[in-house]
């Protein structure tokens, strides 16, 4: 297979205009002893054959469509409307560049446009970006704006923020002397006792997870009047479905909102979906991350979108850029977008009540379930709760797999010495015949 | 042009279904307390689908696009996407993965990963992989924490890196932020890097040098061997900017010329598509030495079992959540399959002889600061023009007018009023005529009625957009 229109005679005449007899001269300036005949990977082949060959391996996977699924952990399975593939697959606008020349990029500025107004919205921010990687990366480049913005050298970040992010987050700090002190749960939230040992003037940000990794909603009204007695911002991880319902970033106080978007529309994909939003409050509008689209006028005064702000970025600062991100996360973004589009407030609500609804009915059924009991007092929960269990958790995990589900995420890894201790996801993809499915498994 | 979707919103209208609730109504405040519940309902926007679907069907036509018209963009590498990798990507079985599921439930993902990483370490000469990074920037950054975790093992304090003039801006920032000190090295007017002038800063506290080759001139380092001779000879090491691989790709490999560390943009080369902006991959190779501190986990093969490892005690970490941009990762390899061995070095050739048969052309009437041949891409300037009063500028928003997405301008920074131009192996030959035509008669427009340039374009859906007053009094949300 290849994709090359040139004929061989074309081929030709393109080399007697270059003044080459042989492509090969156009490659004179590597030196020779790097350079090689052919590379070591298979042929070539055709367009069928690829198809063949790559239904073949994707069959050796079990697939969610497939499979019922009640994990979640950082990514989610939720329903996507069919609009939103039907919009982002069409080639305009995934086969899109940055759009670097406003006038012929319309539509992907004005989607973003869209999509910032929707993520300031939800989370009741004055600012948002134009997306992230993932949610890791936009908590770590939350984390380091504060660092930035207040020239201070300690973050405080809660042990129930995403195990994943706080790894990724040390990545990102290992060339600086920040110090990390993580505080450690109680109950399935953030001790806040320990929390208030830590705060003081020396502490550049609060970052906490809510809901958390465990599913629970932090209290965050305390923690907001902590930190800002000490001048440090507060940053809130969050899950922005739950927006639907619980109380906002911006009406706690927060100063920064950061999360992974792929709960707004995209697949699961392995975790491969992702996009980080970044919202924020007006203030720190010149310090955020990324792209952001602003809306102008074009010289018969119409309403057009360009880039802007673009002072900030690598292209112009170099090393003084705020941050080193240039390709983002724009189509997942889009997904974003069109899915938040669709519901508007009242369908989110009813969409975030659904998950609630469905989580709790799991909950309940299944801590009256032999051998299975709440792991934390009265947690309270969105879409996600932990039990804990005096069963053996493989023997779970293969029981339900062999009912075709996929159980359960097991805490062990993460959290040694909660290793009976399984984290449940229950979303509106789940019908209550579903759950009691679970259940009856569990039960035997 | 078309309203912003609040513009579209009535009260009572609903885009989606929402699924049943078999649950029955139960008052929400009763599961959760009031005071955790939001109190101010969001202004999103209430459009029914049919209306939903029309807005964005004409917000996506309002776009230039690889599918729609020639997109010579330089350093940007948009090349065609064929959608048999979309619909590849978009298997059940590839696409309806949950990050945590059982291993043994995924080993065809994780087959398709490892062979990736195995034909990445083929096509750059590296001897392992990491395929985490988000993105070319994530992978510079990637590879420079390599770097850092690389010195401190051997116990050597070096924090400088040295980063050529004629580098990519995200090539300083990744450095900046993996905690390095930045040495700029002034490149010459042709866009080569003169080894004296290395010297002269080459001292015992640097890490390394980060080279983009060919470099974002389209020229390829003359004194390449030179230069990493002298980086190994001093202890430091050398990473490789590979987002230009496609220049290169079956021809030479960079480990053979003495790269330790690599990224590549799979975005670029591998043909997947930009998405308007991301998601993109940008794996990171790395020689022997490195090889223990990549990112975790890792894929290891036994006897045909494929699993992740994460007991890594020297491993950076990781860069990014779960495992990497998967989907885009799946169009890189099924690329790599369907062209094997010769299809990827046609790719580099056709590339090569694309843009040096358009400069051929178009060096007759603009001037070529960096020689009259080139690897993938060039650079013009537009320098000549400024005596009718026109810029570079000008010429790329006339070139809307006519259907052309814009080369890439006013980079490399180094460059006078730069034109950048990179083809691609997609076109043929009469696209490249047609386009060549087009811009010599733009310049000949530039001589005769140099406003059609100042006022171009007309004949896009919006004119010429006043980015200083987007800046100056900032709208970014409704
Ligand atoms: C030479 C070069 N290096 C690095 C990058 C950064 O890659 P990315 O945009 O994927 O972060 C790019 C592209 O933007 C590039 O052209």
């Amino acid at each position: 297979m290849n994709y090359i229109p040139v004929t061989d005679k074309e081929k030709q005449e393109m080399l007697a205009k270059i003044g080459v007899k042989t492509s090969d001269e156009l490659f004179s300036s590597i030196p020779k002893s790097a350079r090689i005949k052919d590379l070591n990977i298979s042929a070539g082949i055709s367009e069928q054959a690829l198809i063949r060959l790559l239904e073949d391996k994707s069959k050796k996977n079990s697939s969610l469509k497939d499979f019922l699924n009640f994990r979640g952990a950082g990514i989610y399975e939720h329903f996507i409307p069919t609009l939103v593939e039907e919009i982002t697959s069409r080639s305009e606008f995934s086969t899109a560049y940055t759009p670097y020349q406003p006038e012929a990029s319309q539509g992907t500025l004005q989607s973003i446009f869209e999509y910032q107004s929707m993520i300031a919205e939800i989370t009741g921010m004055d600012v948002a970006n134009a997306s992230m990687y993932d949610g890791a990366s936009a908590t770590a480049e939350a984390a380091m704006l504060s660092l930035r913005s207040s020239g201070r050298r300690k973050l405080i970040i809660s042990g129930l923020l995403h195990p994943e992010y706080q790894q990724v987050l040390r990545t990102y700090l290992q060339g600086t002397d920040v110090d990390i002190e993580v505080i450690q749960q109680v109950d399935g939230i953030t001790s806040l006792s320990k929390l208030k040992n830590f705060v003081n003037n020396e502490c550049a940000s609060v970052i906490i997870q809510s809901p958390n990794f465990f599913g629970s909603i932090e209290d965050l009204d305390e923690i907001r009047k902590l930190t800002t007695e000490h001048g440090a911002l507060l940053i809130q991880v969050l899950n922005p479905l739950s927006l639907g319902i619980l109380k906002t970033p911006g009406e706690i106080g927060c100063d920064i909102a950061v999360g992974e978007g792929q709960v707004l529309g995209s697949a699961t994909g392995f975790g491969g979906f992702t996009f980080g939003f970044f919202a924020a409050k007006k203030a720190l509008a010149w310090k955020i991350p990324g792209r952001i689209v602003g809306q102008t006028i074009d010289t018969k005064n119409r309403r057009g979108f360009v880039l802007t702000l673009q002072a900030r970025e690598q292209h112009i600062k170099r090393e003084k850029a705020t941050s080193n991100i240039c390709t983002n996360a724009a189509l997942n973004a889009l997904s974003g977008c069109v899915y938040l589009s669709g519901w508007g407030p009242h369908g989110l609500k009813e969409l975030a009540g659904l998950n609630i609804r469905k989580s709790h009915y799991a909950y309940d059924k299944i801590s009256k379930v032999k051998g299975f009991e709440p792991a934390f007092k009265n947690q309270l929960f969105f879409n996600e709760f932990v039990l804990r269990t005096k069963k053996n958790i493989d023997e779970i995990e293969k029981n339900l797999l062999s009912e075709n589900i996929i159980g359960p995420f097991a805490l062990k890894g993460f959290y040694p010495e909660l290793s009976d201790c399984l984290l449940f996801c229950v979303t509106e993809t789940k019908t209550k015949e579903d759950i009691d499915k679970l259940v009856a498994i569990l039960g035997k | 042009m078309e309203k912003i979707l609040i513009e579209l919103s009535q009260e009572g209208q609903i885009g989606y279904s929402v699924p049943e609730n078999d649950m029955g109504e139960t008052d929400i405040s009763k599961i959760l307390p009031q005071k955790y519940m939001r109190a101010t309902i969001p202004k999103l926007p209430q459009v029914s689908e049919p209306d939903l679907r029309r807005h964005f069907t004409k917000l996506s036509q309002l776009n230039y696009s690889l599918t729609t018209n020639f997109y010579p963009l330089g350093s940007c590498t948009m090349k065609y996407n064929p959608p048999v990798n979309e619909k590849i990507a978009n298997l059940p079985g590839l696409r309806y993965l949950h990050p945590y599921q059982p291993e043994n439930t995924v080993q065809g993902m994780l087959e398709i990963l490892y062979e990736l990483q195995d034909v990445f370490c083929q096509i750059t000469g590296m001897d392992n992989m990491t395929l985490q990074p988000s993105a070319g920037a994530q992978g510079e950054f990637t590879g420079l924490l390599l770097i850092r975790a690389y010195f401190k093992s051997k116990n050597e304090r070096r924090n400088k890196i040295i980063v050529p003039d004629s580098a990519h801006g995200t090539n300083p920032a990744s450095a900046k932020i993996a905690g390095f000190e930045i040495l700029p090295l002034h490149s010459e007017p042709d866009g080569h890097i003169d080894p004296a002038k290395l010297k002269e800063i080459l001292t015992d506290d640097v890490a390394a040098l980060m080279l983009t080759a060919p470099n974002t001139l389209g020229v390829f380092e003359k004194d390449i061997l030179i230069l990493t001779d002298m980086m190994h000879k001093n202890g430091s090491l050398l990473y490789y900017d590979g987002a230009n691989l496609n220049a290169l790709m079956g021809h030479a490999r960079p480990g053979d010329l003495g790269f330790d560390i690599i990224h590549i943009n799979l975005h670029k080369t591998f043909s997947t598509p930009h998405g308007g902006g991301g998601p993109g991959a940008g794996p990171v190779g790395v020689k022997k030495a490195l090889e223990p501190f990549l990112p975790k986990p890792v894929i290891n093969k036994n006897k045909n079992v494929y699993s992740f490892i994460y007991d890594r005690p020297k491993s950076i970490g990781k860069v990014r959540s779960f495992y990497g941009n998967i989907p885009v990762l799946i169009k890189a390899y099924c690329y790599i399959k369907a062209l094997g061995r010769e299809g990827l070095k046609k790719v580099s050739e056709q590339a090569v002889i694309n843009a040096n048969y358009l400069l051929a052309i178009l060096k007759e009437k603009l001037p070529a600061p960096a020689g009259d041949r080139c690897m993938h891409e060039f650079i013009l300037s537009g320098k000549p023009l400024n005596k009718c009063g026109v810029k570079t500028l000008d010429v790329a928003k006339r070139l809307l007018d006519y259907g052309y997405y814009a080369p890439t301008i006013y980079f490399p920074l180094i460059i006078e009023e730069a034109i950048m131009i990179e083809p691609t192996e997609t076109e043929s030959k009469s696209t490249l005529d047609e386009f060549a035509r087009v811009l010599i008669n733009i310049l000949e427009e530039a001589q005769n009625t140099p406003d059609l340039l100042k006022n171009a374009p007309q004949n896009t859906p919006v004119s010429r957009l006043n980015e200083v007053e987007a800046a100056r009094k900032p709208i970014l949300r409704w």
